[in-house]
């Protein structure tokens, strides 16, 4: 493979794999937004386009609690999911309920208009250039693999993400709790009739998406710098991941994030070209193959 | 019958909507303790409609629904089942993505004197041996057990059954049958929607058949063969 490689395309091996290795990067973030998003399509019936800036929030939130009180990452890792995820739970109680029963174009609207008001809102103070935001000194430094360069905080994304991510899919289609939230998705009105508070439910899990949102803001802090525009950059992407996943599919939008990453990482060693549009191709072609996405219980 | 003993169920002058279009105009009927009530009628006189007003599964609703005494027309259906009140839809409403356990044990338990599981399997040993499945794998007549099985965990003792018997092959109505009378013997009381007058008759106290959202006949004893057929070629015209 080495050998192949070197002659074929003149790359060094460790190019190559830290290529994917920063795809892989990349799709960590897809996934745990993506999840995020189908948890909230699922339950609520709206496509969340605020969710780009719900991830920015929780960057910015890491980068002000820093420089005004002087939390450091650990602490935000924690503290700004809940303030971003608070803000999520009264957005949905006094803005997003009431377009529940208007057409799904309003939710649309009405959320990208969110976005488009908070993203607005801070690059007017800080204006749209990105802030350092510097990796934890716990998380410094690197391995070297042999065939290629691991840094720490890299390593740690992964293995956070991909956590988050099973913690999310294990609560929802494995326990108690999950149950009442697949049940709710599927028949919300007869999951009313059985005594269970649906709205409440639809507002926590509403939250939740958003905290999860928060949470990637985070950890993509140190990696991607902090800036008002940066969650408009990804969400787009993320959105083509959720349809190759299947619209509303938990394990779908967790596997298509990773694939999707790990495409573009491909694709940049390759054909560095159509780096940024191998994933619209790729969301063509599943579409084609199959309308309902490649985890999409139907079309 | 026990005509002094106050209604679990007293509607009175009932109207419900579906958006703009008036459904129900001014349903009226009790049901006392222990009893088992039907409601009959042909296809769209509003059967379905009553029980989904009565749930609070209505976009708007108007008149005086007593459960136990206590006024629920402005309540909603997550605090109207809190009071004991259980509904069995009439698309059985199984949920795919859940397993028949699942399914069974998704409504939470809301007041004590609930079936235990292993009852309840005794009632319905299909369910234990597909207990892991998808719910909606389930054949018909077990999907109809599944969706009768899951209320009677809750300690609800009013239930609000919608055809359990509709399509179903006629060694399952048997067996549906069998599990209303055995429910019936256990102190439920049921307000069962039904077409099937020949089913109905064998296990109600008391009918009432509806017509353009209205009722148009309560006939207080339902063992009376001459009433009955009387009813049965009403609805079978
Ligand atoms: N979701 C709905 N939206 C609008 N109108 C409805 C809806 N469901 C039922 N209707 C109308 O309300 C009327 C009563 O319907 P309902 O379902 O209560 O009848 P039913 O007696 O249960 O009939 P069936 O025996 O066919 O189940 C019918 O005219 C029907 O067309
Ligand atoms: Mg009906």
């Amino acid at each position: 493979m080495h050998n192949i490689l070197d002659t074929l395309y003149n790359l060094p091996i460790d190019a190559f794999m830290g290529q994917l290795m920063l795809g892989l990067i990349n799709g960590a973030f897809y996934a745990m937004l993506s999840l995020g998003l189908a948890l909230i399509f699922g339950m609520l019936n709206i496509v969340n386009f605020v969710h780009g800036a719900q991830y920015m929030l929780g960057a910015m939130m890491a980068w002000i609690l820093l420089q005004t009180l002087g939390i450091n990452y650990w602490a935000s890792l924690l503290l700004a999911p809940l303030i971003v995820g608070a803000f999520g739970l009264l957005l949905e109680r006094f803005v997003l309920r009431r377009v529940y029963a208007l057409d799904p174009a309003y939710g649309l609207l009405l959320t990208f208009g969110i976005a488009l008001l908070l993203e607005g809102s801070f690059r007017q103070k800080l204006g749209s250039s990105g802030q350092p935001y510097a990796i934890p000194a716990e998380l410094r430094g690197g391995w070297d693999l042999g065939f290629m360069y691991m840094p720490t905080y890299r390593a740690w994304v992964l293995v956070a993400s991909i956590t988050i991510c099973f913690a999310v899919w294990y609560v929802f289609e494995r326990t108690r709790l999950g149950s009442y939230l697949r049940a709710a998705t599927e028949k919300p009105q007869l999951v009313r009739a059985f005594g269970i508070d649906v709205s409440k439910m639809i507002n926590l899990t509403y939250g939740l998406g958003v905290a999860l949102a928060a949470v990637a803001g985070v950890l993509a802090a140190p990696i991607y710098q902090v800036s008002p525009l940066m969650g408009s950059n990804i969400i787009i992407v993320v959105f083509a991941v959720v349809v190759i996943g299947g619209l509303g599919s938990m394990s779908g939008a967790i596997v298509s994030g990773f694939l999707v990453g790990f495409v573009e990482g491909l694709t940049k060693v390759f054909y560095p070209a159509a780096s940024s549009t191998v994933v619209f191709v790729l969301m063509a072609c599943v579409l084609l193959v199959k309308p309902a996405g490649l985890f999409g219980r139907r079309a | 019958m026990n005509e002094v003993s106050p209604a679990v169920l007293c509607v009175r002058d009932l109207h419900g909507w579906y958006g703009d279009s008036h459904v129900l105009h001014s349903v009226s009927f009790d049901v006392r303790p222990g009893q088992l009530v039907t409601l009959l009628g042909r296809n769209g006189a509003g059967k379905s409609t009553t029980l989904k007003a009565m749930m609070g599964l209505l976009d708007k609703r108007r008149g005086s629904i007593l459960f136990r005494g206590k006024e629920t027309i402005a309540a909603q259906a997550n605090q109207i089942a809190r009071q004991g009140l259980a509904y069995c839809p009439e698309d059985r409403g199984i949920f795919a993505t859940l397993s028949v356990e699942e399914n069974l044990r998704l409504p939470p338990k809301l007041r004590e004197g609930g079936m235990g599981i292993d009852a309840i399997y005794r009632l319905f040993p299909n369910l234990k041996d597909r207990c892991k499945s998808g719910g909606t794998k389930l054949s018909g007549g077990e999907q109809q057990m599944l969706a009768i099985a899951r209320i009677l965990r809750t300690g609800a003792d009013t239930l609000l059954l919608d055809e359990p018997t509709e399509g179903l092959a006629p060694v399952i109505v048997k067996q549906i049958g069998a599990v209303i009378r055995e429910l019936k013997t256990l102190g439920y009381t049921i307000l069962l929607v039904e077409q099937n007058i020949k089913f109905a008759a064998k296990v109600a106290d008391q009918h009432y058949v509806l017509e353009n959202g209205r009722v148009v006949e309560h006939i207080p004893h339902a063992a009376k063969a001459d009433e009955v057929r009387a009813i049965a070629n009403y609805l079978h015209a």
